[in-house]
């Protein structure tokens, strides 16, 4: 059953059995789903499974990932299928992308985002290129996935946003779900889809519940939804700031002001005609990205706007963001450094008197 | 190797030092008061202890993200590590890097890291300074058998090589990376074997016994200021808890296993060897003790009572000089 997100403005119509889960569970279930549906689907990464070769010790399925996201697998599928890695990402993740390219659909855990780096390489000039520079011969159906974002002290390696960088680079998807309901159909379709799809999973999403069908279900990769209709201003969120834009949406309500909500779910190939249907609407515009400031995503829809919506704006263009800053640790730096609901409201509320 | 009796005495304290850090810091992560993750080294003291024993505050080293005990060994504060973990003002980096990050440039320390395999070039350019410098310090790089899966250490091992670096590779085998056996991830029985590939010494030590740490090292620090080149050494240890503050071992690694370590312990293994051979004894190894017990209590005091950073620390630190600023859109 493919859920059609566009049969209700505000995404499906949640008319199907289904129930709350956390997006841990909801990411979990959908390796489930997809490994049994495709036997050429196949996991690897550092601990997936954890405690590797030690079966006979009785020691199996020990640490299932750094989330949990791929706990239970090997219990299904064994060690081939859900395959413990060296700390190797280059070398990993340059197999994962020899393997896509020879018949197999492998799914990459990175656990962190920040160690996308030490494999970018091979994501850059094989994944990225390969099919382009060998004229359409090739096809690299990649998924990579990981942690990312800013929460709990994890610090200046352990934080960033790099879903500006991957989708700056022509051959890269990239898909930013913000809650369970979308982190399952998006993961669903980006392991169905034939080029490589790196899935961003922020930390504070993780253990946030929402409805998800039983069934599985995917969500077309590069369209964006609303999450809330309004009419006085556009917020627009990606990965967690679509839940900082929720929150600044309800304390704007107290003052007043109707904000809709913009939720992008891909950055590559990123939802245009969302974007500029809703300025179009409410001519201001507030885009919300935890990442720092130079060269974002929320830097890319502004310049997007500024083009093709230039004249049905009452207002500049906002941008909500983290600081040109790597990431602090100690806790009130923390908190400053990321987008609150309060910045979003004061942006707004500012923009809103112009 | 010829240890005088004041070098006896920093060994004992150093792992004394590095094991009720380690303890106590635990403690307080359970208790809240660490602001992120911390990942101990307690069981592994011998490792930093032996090396650092021949090094000076000139001499730098790079480490890991179980990087509190090569700190300790390199003689860092630890009021002001614990500081750094309680994410203070007053921790060695303002509160800014954390159980991971915690550099003391004055020390020699070049800084712990939390990418895998990260610190490990870092070393080799230390020795390439002292080298283009002539100055006769050395560079060290410890890193875990996990870090063996990655490229830099490879490629750091040529570089070394090529450049006779004065370099000595660290690798502290504690047998597994996260919840992965080295039996799984690494190819090779004994790492040390490795370094055949890249012409340089590679040395099998028993990494409970600071002992045998401190003659290998020695060795290998006395060849590397000599300008003879690079060394590696594989130390052979444990570590005593999860791999991380939150982790339970027992999900991949049988206690029965632990207990064979744990039977092999640095501390008592010193403490036997001292007092049999009449070098210390029992009154002194306990006032040790008993000063470093106080130490490490009067670290937490200090860093519970220090002040957080101001908001302002978010803004500073990024370049040594910029014409933008760093608030960007703020
Ligand atoms: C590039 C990179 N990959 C993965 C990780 C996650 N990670 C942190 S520590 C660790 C295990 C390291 O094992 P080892 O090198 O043996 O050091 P130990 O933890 O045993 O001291 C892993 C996989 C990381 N921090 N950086
Ligand atoms: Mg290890």
């Amino acid at each position: 059953m493919a859920t059609d997100t566009k049969s209700s403005p505000l995404g499906p119509g949640f008319d199907v059995p289904g129930s709350e889960i956390r997006y841990r569970e909801a990411f979990n279930k959908t390796l489930f789903d997809e490994l049994r549906r495709d036997p050429d689907v196949f996991i690897m990464g550092e601990d997936v499974a954890g405690g590797a070769g030690r079966e006979h010790l009785g020691i199996i399925d020990s640490w299932g990932g750094a989330f949990a996201a791929t706990k239970g697998l090997i219990q299904e599928f064994g060690a081939e299928r859900i395959r413990d890695t060296p700390i190797s990402e280059a070398g990993f993740v340059g197999a994962a992308i020899g393997a896509a390219l020879t018949g197999s659909r492998p799914v990459v855990d990175l656990m962190y985002f920040d160690f996308i780096t030490v494999a970018w390489d091979q994501l850059l000039s094989n994944a990225a290129k390969n099919r382009y520079m060998f004229g359409g011969q090739g096809k690299v159906p990649l998924t990579l996935f990981a942690r990312s974002g800013v929460a709990a002290g994890y610090s200046a390696q352990h934080s960033q946003n790099f879903y500006s960088i991957v989708a700056h680079i022509p051959g890269l998807k990239c898909v930013v779900p913000s809650d369970a309901y979308t982190c399952r159909g998006l993961l669903a379709a980006a392991i169905r889809d034939d080029d490589p799809v790196i899935v961003c999973n922020h930390k504070k999403l993780i253990n946030m519940s929402s409805f998800v069908p039983d069934e599985s279900y995917t969500i077309e990769l590069g369209k964006g939804r609303y999450v809330r209709r309004g009419s006085d201003v556009t917020l627009v969120g990606m990965s967690y700031t679509t839940e900082v834009c929720r929150v600044a949406a309800e304390l704007l309500a107290e003052q007043g002001i109707d904000a809709e909500i913009v939720d992008m779910l891909s950055l590559s190939p990123i939802d245009e005609d969302i974007v500029l249907e809703s300025v179009t609407k409410t001519n201001r515009i507030v885009i919300v990205d935890e990442d720092t400031p130079r060269c974002n995503m929320a830097t890319d829809i502004a310049a997007l706007v500024a083009d093709k919506a230039f004249d049905s704006l009452d207002a500049p263009i906002k941008r909500v963001t983290g600081p040109h800053t790597p990431v602090p640790y100690s806790k009130p730096l923390e908190d400053a450094f990321v987008p609150s609901p309060e910045d979003v409201v004061a942006t707004t509320v500012a923009l809103m008197g112009r | 190797m010829e240890i005088t009796p004041e070098k006896l005495r920093w060994i004992y304290t150093t792992m004394y030092r590095i094991r009720r850090f380690e303890e106590v810091l635990l403690e307080q992560t359970v208790l809240g008061k660490s602001m992120g993750v911390a990942h101990t080294s307690d069981g592994e003291e011998a490792g930093p202890t032996g090396i650092c024993a021949h090094l000076t505050d000139a001499d730098w080293i790079g480490s890991t993200h179980r990087g509190h005990g090569h700190c300790i060994a390199k003689g860092v504060d630890t009021a002001g590590m614990m500081a750094e973990i309680f994410g203070k003002y007053t921790g060695l980096c303002k509160g800014k890097g954390g159980s991971m990050h915690i550099a003391d440039f004055a020390k020699g320390m070049l800084g712990a890291n939390g990418i895998v395999g990260a610190g490990i070039p870092l070393a080799v350019g230390a020795a390439l300074s002292a080298k283009l410098k002539g100055n006769g310090t050395v560079g060290v790089s410890f890193f875990g058998d996990g870090a063996t899966g990655e490229g830099t250490i490879h490629e750091s091992m040529n570089l070394a090589s090529v450049w006779k670096l004065p370099v000595i590779f660290v690798c502290e085998n504690n047998h597994y990376a996260e919840s992965t056996p080295v039996e799984y991830a690494v190819s090779v029985p004994d790492i040390a074997d490795r370094a055949a590939g890249y012409s340089m010494p590679g040395v099998v030590v028993d990494g409970m016994d600071v002992f045998a740490v401190y003659d290998a090292a020695g060795e290998a620090i006395a060849r590397a200021r000599a300008g003879e080149g690079p060394t590696f050494l594989e130390l052979k240890t444990y570590r005593y808890h999860g791999h991380y503050h939150a982790d339970d071992p027992h999900t991949y690694r049988l206690p029965e296993e632990e207990e064979l370590w744990k039977a092999r312990d640095p501390l008592p293994n010193f403490e036997r060897r001292v007092i049999e051979q009449d070098l210390m004894d029992e009154v002194e190894l306990e006032r040790i003790r008993n000063e470093i017990d106080q130490e490490i209590q009067d670290a937490v005091a200090f860093a519970e009572e220090s002040p957080l950073p101001p908001i302002d620390e978010l803004y500073t630190d990024v370049y040594t000089n910029y014409s933008n600023s760093v608030r960007g859109l703020r």
